[in-house]
This record gives structure tokens, C-alpha cells and sequence, in this order.
């Protein structure tokens, strides 16, 4: 590893990822042992995530060591004015890795410039969540077994979506082609059709969810936000426009696999839990597996 | 001196020796200032804004005596005055001319556009990697987000 800390998806090489992603999937066949036995991990929510916490807590159990943390600001000295410095230095004291989740941008990167322990970034503001990214790119790479040449159709929220940005950024290693399907006031931002332009890989956008869906090896759902748009009335026209239900996959490839970041609010219909395509809650169980496979990684222990 | 006798001429005189710094935007003189620390230090410095350029619309030039700067100090500069044309005098003469250039990382000089980011919270000096020198583009080592040109604020 060039740093010890994991800040975003770019800081890793594709071999770097490649080697997570196989220590993840020993993980999953074997996933409790005592290989953090005496480590203390600090996990630091400044904002609360209680799926990303307990997931990073769950694997940090699963390998027999110990946390300690904070689950929101409040409960921590940041009431008192504590700047993020001062946090980071005392709780060095404490901890063998901190796990940090922040609403400010960068928040992860400066941390990890001061910590003596690696950092690892839970979510930075709407920057960066590289752990997510991982576990999508582990979910991906267990459904289709590859990584290369895919076709994955991002729905919902692409412009705002701080996950389907990392996404798109880390899979176009692997010459991906994109579909977006999105309303025109959340359309994916100019800056990542650019890199994609520079990359000379394909994409297209549409507003029609079903003229894409067949040609899909996956689909990313993401949650349309009330509080994203401007005019209420948008929000009313559009909500309704990017949910999937179960009769829109019979024509859908076999192998096709559906992913969410969860939570989910109606964007997929709980009638599509049942059907084989849907693997947004065992895409949780694999982040628990990603999350070991990470912790092990910056702490040199495999 | 030749000037003084003629009043309707301009008066800026020239100096013995120093730098010249030409060709500024009118509009971002004051920022040069700032950048090179002229407003701190105890040489003689003349400065003219608001000059007609052929090419630069309104222009600005200072004439800073007795000084003379090394290319990373005065590159800083380039952000806000990309096409600046520097003359180094000795003895009235101009004995070398140089220009500036966009260095490829820029600390501790611009802010970052970005509200939300973790260096207009706490005490962290700005990074930023150079991604596009014309127009300039400023991507944050903290927040990963495009500082341009037109949102550019110098610290």
C-alpha cells in the first residue's frame, strides 16, 4: 500500500483493489478467527450511519478484537469546540485504526495526515466512501464473476449520488459501459461524462428506465430525494418514475443482479425482494466481508 | 530627469535596479500585491493600473526596487496573473526578461471553493493539484472538488 490509510477509491492501485476483493472472499468462507486479537479499533461517527457502523463493527467482532467510539457528535467533546485535530491526536492514544464518519469534506484526508494510525474513511460529507465502493465492486465481481466489460445501469439520483460516483470512477478501470437513467434535475454531472469521454468508454442517458433495462449485468437503484429538488412539484412528477417493480425483469439477463447502498426508501418495490435478482441485502452481509478484508489489509495483518 | 520637465507626461520613474512586473489585469493587482507580500515589505515600489494594453484590455505594472524574486515566489503569481512579464533591471538596464508559469500544486495561497470543506472549518493549509492551467482549475486535496478560475479567492 502506498499509505496506510484508506481515504478514497483512487488512493489504491487495481492490484491493491484486486487483492482486497480476494481477501474478501476468504473471509467469506471463513469469516470469524482471532487475527485482531488485542487490536482496539476507534470507530469516530461525527454524524450518525448505523448501517456503515455496525457493519465495520460487526467484521471488527468477527476478527476478535475490540471498539471503542462514538455514534454522533453530540455524545462526543466535539460539543465543547474540540477541533478534529485534537480528536484524532488523543484518540491515537487509544486505538490501533480509526474508522471516521464526518459530515465535512476532506475531514477523512486531513485526519489521516495527522493520525499515527491508519484511517479509515466511513464517509467524508458528499466526498468520498471507499469502503461502499469496495463492497460494490466485491458484490459485482462475486454475481458476474468479472470485472471487465459490464453493463450497469445507474438509476435514481446521479447527480447528488456520492456512491454511484465512486462507482463509476473505480469500474471504468474495467471498461465498463454505463447506462443512466435519471430525471433531468438529477442527471450524472458533467465532470463524470467528461471522464468517461477521456476514457473513451461509452454511456447513455435517458429518463426511461425500461428502454435500458435488458441490456443490464446490473443495476445500481438509488434513492430520489425529496429535499434534492428545488420545485416540490418536480419531486411529485418524478418519485414515482424510477421504481422497479418484479414485472419489469422477466426480460432482464439471467445473470442480471440488482444493488441498492441501502437504505431504501420505494425505489425498489418489496415485490422484487423475492426474486432471484435482487441482492441488496446480501450486498450488506458482503460489505461485513470487504470490511474485514480492509481492516486486515491497512493493518498489515494479511 | 527628463519627465519633470514636462508635465504632461506620466510619471513613473524608472529604477536603478529591481523588477518589473507587467502585463497584470488591472483587476488583479491588489491580489499580486497580497501574493508577493508588497504590502509588508520597506522597498520603493511604484505600481500604475488602469494603463491601455493592446492585449490585455486594462492593464496594471509595478516597479519594485532593489528586489528580485526566485521563480517559485513569483510563479505564485501566475494564478491570477497568468500572462505577467517580468524585467529584471540592473543599472537601468533590462538584463533579462522572464514570464511566469502555473506551478502544477498550489499551497497556501487559494481557498477552496467548496463551503463544506474540512480547510475553511479548521486550520489546515490549502493543497490544491493544478488540473487545467488555462483557464486554471484547482482540484482540493482535501475535498477532491474544482476551484475555478471565476470562484478563485486568494487566502
Amino acid at each position: 500500500m502506498k499509505t496506510r490509510s484508506l481515504v478514497s477509491i483512487d488512493d489504491l492501485s487495481t492490484e491493491e483493489i484486486m487483492k482486497i476483493l480476494k481477501l474478501a472472499a476468504e473471509f467469506e468462507k471463513d469469516p470469524i478467527s482471532d487475527i485482531l486479537h488485542g487490536k482496539v479499533v476507534a470507530t469516530l461517527f461525527f454524524e450518525p450511519s448505523t448501517r456503515t457502523r455496525l457493519s465495520f463493527e460487526s467484521a471488527v467482532n468477527k476478527l476478535g478484537g475490540k471498539v471503542i467510539g462514538f455514534t454522533d457528535s453530540s455524545s462526543s467533546s466535539v460539543t465543547k469546540g474540540e477541533t478534529l485535530n485534537d480528536t484524532i491526536r488523543t484518540v491515537n492514544n487509544y486505538a490501533d485504526l480509526i474508522v471516521m464518519r464526518h459530515p465535512i469534506e476532506g475531514s477523512a484526508r486531513y485526519a489521516s495526515e495527522i493520525s499515527t494510525v491508519p484511517v479509515i474513511n466511513a464517509g467524508d460529507g458528499a466526498n468520498q466512501h471507499p469502503t461502499q465502493t469496495l463492497l460494490d465492486l466485491y458484490s459485482i465481481l462475486k454475481t458476474q464473476g468479472t470485472l471487465d466489460k459490464l453493463n450497469i445501469c445507474m438509476v435514481g439520483d446521479l447527480k447528488y449520488g456520492r456512491t454511484v460516483h465512486s462507482l463509476l470512477m473505480a469500474m471504468s478501470r474495467w471498461k465498463t459501459s454505463f447506462n443512466f437513467v435519471a430525471p433531468e434535475e438529477l442527471m450524472m454531472p458533467d465532470e463524470y461524462k467528461m471522464y468517461l469521454n477521456n476514457l473513451g468508454l461509452d454511456y447513455y442517458e435517458t429518463a426511461d428506465l425500461n428502454e435500458v433495462i435488458n441490456m443490464a449485468d446490473i443495476i445500481y437503484m438509488t434513492r430520489v430525494q425529496r429535499e434534492r429538488f428545488s420545485d416540490p412539484m418536480e419531486y411529485e412528477k418524478v418519485k414515482n418514475a424510477y421504481v422497479l417493480y418484479d414485472h419489469m425483469l422477466s426480460e432482464t439477463k439471467p445473470g442480471m443482479k440488482i444493488l441498492h447502498p441501502l437504505p431504501r426508501v420505494n425505489e425498489i418495490n418489496t415485490d422484487v425482494d423475492a426474486n432471484d435478482k435482487a441482492y441488496y441485502f446480501e450486498q450488506a452481509l458482503n460489505g461485513v466481508f470487504t470490511r474485514q478484508a480492509i481492516i486486515c489489509t491497512l493493518l498489515g495483518l494479511k | 530627469m527628463k519627465n519633470m520637465s514636462d508635465p504632461k507626461q506620466l510619471l513613473v520613474s524608472a529604477i536603478e535596479s529591481g523588477t518589473v512586473i507587467d502585463h497584470i489585469p488591472a483587476s488583479t493587482l491588489f491580489k499580486v500585491i497580497k501574493i508577493l507580500g508588497l504590502d509588508r515589505i520597506r522597498n520603493q515600489i511604484t505600481f500604475g493600473t488602469n494603463l491601455e494594453s493592446k492585449t490585455d484590455g486594462k492593464k496594471a505594472i509595478i516597479k519594485i526596487a532593489g528586489k528580485f524574486f526566485e521563480d517559485d515566489d513569483i510563479n505564485r503569481i501566475a494564478l491570477v496573473a497568468p500572462n505577467a512579464k517580468l524585467n529584471i533591471i540592473r543599472d537601468y538596464e533590462v538584463v533579462e526578461k522572464r514570464v511566469v508559469s502555473v506551478p502544477d500544486t498550489i499551497t497556501a495561497i487559494a481557498k477552496c471553493m467548496n463551503p463544506k470543506c474540512i480547510t475553511n472549518f479548521e486550520k489546515v493549509t490549502t493543497r490544491f493539484r493544478v488540473v487545467s492551467k488555462k483557464p486554471v482549475a484547482l482540484k482540493c486535496h482535501y475535498c477532491e472538488k474544482i476551484t475555478d478560475q471565476e470562484r478563485l479567492e486568494i487566502i
